[in-house]
Order: structure tokens, then C-alpha cells, then sequence
């Protein structure tokens, strides 16, 4: 049987909730698929405090975010959550596939909004299949979810936001972190962050990578070297560090396998770190009725994602008809906010990858 | 350098410290924020309405000397953990620095505790002041020291025990 609804959110992460309570608060019916047992996303682990302003809860944690968004969600009469719920396909005649309990269910959604996210990177060197290197996501669930110590003795490739944050939490929970190595000459992550690390002691080194790790059965060390300015490895600046722990923050990408499968135009943008749906201005993809939001159209921060997610769910209001007048008001509201939060020098990476989206649309449109 | 290993440069420091005069009257903020990102919760936070971000959120935060009573608020609410506040006119020797902390233990009041600069390199020994916390949700902890005035601005974090 296949089930008809209004509105389908594909993942429950701080793209996805915001956009099922955006759409449902204007009226529309809204199911709510997760992947996970609880909702959230990675906001379930992430307790640091964020940034931004106060429509994207600034200063607030995290964890406790996610707590409130998810909690508004189940309040809502209007959406139906499915946890434990994976969307398996998306078919040319507007079904989509979700296993749930080891039933195969089949539903019509009028309007579909993917907001699936993002997925970690992974580096190549000698021995990088050792048991003890981690994604840093792996690491910081074990940690903030799970209450486990990870490591005792830790080394972070990335000094990205993630790699900069994980390795401080891994500082609060008790993880001698050695160092931080970045390839890159610059620290990519807020330089707050960055310093905070600093002044409890842990080094960050910019222009250097991991030339291998070594150990018998499990990582007992890793070789780390200097990179010069065309990004190849300097001779002779070997470093051996011992660790029992190497974590891994080199970069997210679109997990965009559902809008490949919808049949969405999609593009590589180097800007956005992967192949994404080409969208528009609604956030919708060159197929009728499908939306994308939040990291699967490009790995930004957690508070453009929420803002983004609110655009979508209001856009497939308006396009439903609730509540329109309301319903465009916060879509024009929800494009003010992501304009400001992209505008300063860190929002340079996804205003150049938004401006060959945009290009690519145009293409696809002649 | 401040983008290259997450020390700040005297010439950073030089651009948000106040002046000698201002520091003479009492308590004062210092934002060492010193990369324009979106975010302003500090504003928001300041009950003088003492810190402003023109012309937009991607602004550094500025602090107006005259408003400023250095009540310490803003330490706990800023995110980036960036916000000191430093007290010249504690003692003739002494001056108060608070600082935001998310380490456990909390140390107590009274208690001797090593301060470090923004390197990590330890300075001494010093006294716990005064325990504030930031609140059920925010949990950062706001951890005044005693310091010798000479290295008020150079304590910016603290390690409990050994």
C-alpha cells in the first residue's frame, strides 16, 4: 500500500526539524523521517556553545538546541515522527521507500524536503586501517553521547571548526590531546577555538600532515612531516609522536545519494565539498517538489542549516497554499538571515559556491 | 601568529587592550576576538549595553571604556570562551583577571591553582578569588585569580591540581 502525505522531511537533524516545524506550524502535514533512534543529528553531541545571532540561538549549546527543536517537533500535532527510519529510494513517479522495523513501507509525498546531511572525509597514508584512528565524529559520539574516554594519548589531523572542537572536548574529558596538525598554512576553524586550545597547551601545527602511522595489531605512533607551499612533504622533518589515538576532522561532504537517485540536477562545487542538487532561491531542486536543506547542499555551520531548513519548510507551505502570506514573509525573513550570516570573510568559501550553484542553474535553465 | 598556531600577537593584544587610564578606575572587559565571524551574543549580553558590533554581526565586538563596570556577564556568554575581565585596582600589588572555565574540577574560593598564558606556559601559582557559574545551561564557570599586576595580561587560563 502506498501511503499518500503532504510533506516528507528526510532526516531529523537541525536542518530537518526546522524545517518539519517551519512547514507544519504553517499548516501542512509533515512526516518526519529519521535514520537514528532519537532525533538531533549531530546537535545530540555537540556541547559546545554556538555562534550567530539570537534567531539561530546563539550562546546556547548545542545539545540543548537540538533538545528544544526536537521537543517543538513532538509538540507539534501537526508532524508525525518515524525514528529508527531509513529512506532507502526516491523514484521517478514520486515514491519514496523507507525501511522501518524491517517493513518495507512505500509513501507519496506532494513535497519532499531532503535535508540528510553530511558525511566525514577520510585521509590516505600507510597504515590508516590501524584499530585507533577515528572520524572525529566517531570520537565525539563515543565521548558526548556514550560517556566513553576515547583515547589516552590522542593526535588531530584538521584544525577545521570540527578538529578544533573535538580536540578540546577530548580535553575536557580527560584525553592527553599531543598536538593538532593542519596541511593547510592557515587554521581553517574560529581562531577562538583555536586559541583556547592553545592556552591549555595543546600545539597546533599549520603546514603539516601525517606521513604515516605505525603499530602492531592497534596504533602505537604516528610520523608526522612538514609540508612546503605546493603541499608535498618536506624531507628530513619526520617527527615520530607516540599515540594510542590518531582522530581524523579533514572535511564533510554532501550525502546527496537520495537527490542522485531523484533524478535532481546535480553539479560538483568544490566550495560546497562534494557533488550537490543544483537549487533554487526556494531551495528547490531542478525536480518539481523536491527540497534540499542544510549540509547536503553544501557543509556549512549547524546555524545555516537550521536557517535553511525554516526556508524550505516555509517555501513548501507557500507552495501548498497555508498560510502564504505569513509563510512568505519568514522564507524572505529566512533569506535575510543566511545573506547576513554569510556575509563576512569566513562566508567566502559558500558565497562562491552559492554563485556557481547559481551559474549552474542558469545553464540548466537555457 | 594568531591564524597560524592560535597565539594572539602583541599587536592583536595591543587593539583591544584598554588604555593604562581606564584600567586605573576599575574592572574592564577585553574581547580578544580578533576574526570577524558571525556571532553576537555578547551584545546582547551586556546589561551597560557596553559592547556594540557596527556595522553588522560580522563585526568585532567593541567595548566602550565609559559604559563598561566589568561586571563579568559576558564572560560566560560568549561562546568563543574570548572575553576576560581584568581588575587593576584590586590591591596595590594584585590584580583580579577573571576567566571563562570548562575544565572539572571547579576549583574552590581560596584555593591555589596554576595560571597559564595563552601558550599554555605555566606563571605561578595563584589565588582563587571568587567561583561564579554561568548557570544551568550556559556551565561555563567564571574563575577570578589573584595575579601580581605585571602579569594581568598574561594569566588567560587556569590548570586545577597537577
Amino acid at each position: 500500500m502506498i501511503r499518500e502525505v503532504e510533506v516528507m522531511v528526510i532526516g531529523g537533524g537541525p536542518a530537518g526539524l526546522c524545517a518539519a516545524q517551519a512547514a507544519a506550524s504553517a499548516g501542512a502535514h509533515v512526516l518526519l523521517c529519521e535514520r537514528d533512534g532519537v532525533p538531533g543529528g549531530q546537535l545530540v553531541k555537540q556541547t559546545h556553545k554556538f555562534f550567530g545571532s539570537e534567531r539561530q540561538y546563539a550562546g546556547d549549546r548545542g545539545i540543548f538546541i537540538g533538545q528544544r527543536l526536537v521537543q517543538e517537533v513532538r509538540e507539534n500535532p501537526n508532524i508525525e515522527l518515524l525514528t529508527d527510519a531509513t529512506v532507502l529510494g526516491m523514484y521517478e513517479d514520486g515514491v519514496v521507500t523507507v525501511l522501518k522495523d524491517d517493513r518495507h513501507l512505500k509513501f507519496r509525498p506532494k513535497k519532499t524536503i531532503v535535508s540528510t546531511g553530511a558525511a566525514e572525509k577520510f585521509l590516505s597514508f600507510p597504515n590508516n586501517d590501524l584499530p585507533g584512528i577515528y572520524g572525529a565524529g566517531a570520537v565525539q559520539t563515543l565521548m558526548n553521547v556514550g560517556g566513553v574516554k576515547p583515547a589516552d594519548r590522542v593526535v588531530m589531523v584538521g584544525a577545521g571548526n570540527i578538529g578544533l572542537i573535538v580536540s578540546y572536548q577530548m580535553l575536557q574529558a580527560g584525553v592527553d590531546v599531543v598536538s593538532v596538525v593542519e596541511a593547510a598554512p592557515n587554521i581553517g576553524g574560529f581562531l577562538v577555538h583555536a586559541a583556547k586550545l592553545r592556552r591549555a597547551g595543546v600545539p597546533i601545527r599549520t603546514g603539516w600532515t601525517v606521513k604515516e602511522a605505525y603499530g602492531e595489531g592497534k596504533l602505537e605512533g604516528v610520523i608526522l612531516c612538514q609540508l612546503d607551499e605546493k603541499w608535498q612533504q618536506i624531507p628530513g622533518t619526520e617527527l615520530d609522536v607516540p599515540c594510542d589515538t590518531l582522530c581524523l576532522a579533514v572535511g564533510l561532504t554532501p550525502l546527496a545519494e537520495l537527490c542522485w537517485q531523484a533524478g535532481c540536477h546535480m553539479e560538483f562545487i568544490r566550495e560546497l565539498s562534494g557533488h550537490v542538487p543544483v537549487t533554487d532561491e526556494n531551495l528547490m531542486t531542478s525536480v518539481e517538489g523536491i527540497y534540499a536543506a542544510g549540509d547536503v547542499s553544501g557543509i556549512e555551520e549547524a546555524s545555516s542549516a537550521m536557517v535553511e531548513g525554516r526556508l524550505a519548510g516555509y517555501a513548501v507551505a507557500v507552495s501548498l497554499g497555508y498560510d502564504t502570506e505569513n509563510s512568505q514573509k519568514e522564507v524572505d525573513a529566512a533569506r535575510k538571515e543566511l545573506s547576513e550570516l554569510r556575509s563576512g570573510p569566513m562566508g567566502g568559501k559558500i558565497r562562491a559556491g552559492l554563485a556557481k550553484v547559481a551559474e549552474k542553474r542558469g545553464e540548466a535553465v537555457c | 601568529m594568531l591564524i597560524k598556531d592560535g597565539i594572539p600577537t602583541a599587536e592583536d593584544l595591543a587593539s583591544v587592550c584598554p588604555s593604562e587610564e581606564r584600567l586605573a578606575k576599575g574592572p574592564i572587559a577585553i574581547t580578544e576576538c580578533f576574526q570577524n565571524i558571525a556571532c553576537n551574543p555578547c551584545t546582547k549580553a551586556c546589561p551597560q549595553h557596553a559592547i556594540s558590533m557596527e556595522p553588522d554581526i560580522n563585526a568585532l565586538p567593541k567595548v566602550d571604556p565609559d559604559k563598561c563596570i566589568g561586571c563579568r556577564v559576558c564572560v560566560a556568554k560568549c561562546p568563543g570562551l574570548a572575553i576576560f575581565v581584568v581588575d587593576m585596582t584590586y590591591s596595590e600589588e594584585k590584580a583580579l583577571v577573571t576567566i571563562p572555565y570548562e575544565f572539572l574540577p571547579v576549583p574552590a574560593k581560596e584555593q591555589m591553582v596554576t595560571g597559564l598564558n595563552r601558550s599554555g606556559e605555566e606563571l605561578g601559582s595563584f589565588k582563587v578569588n571568587r567561583v561564579t557559574s554561568g548557570g544551568k545551561t550556559n556551565m561555563t564557570w567564571m574563575i577570578t585569580l589573584e595575579v601580581p599586576k605585571n602579569l594581568a595580561m598574561e594569566v588567560r587560563n587556569i590548570r586545577v591540581g597537577v
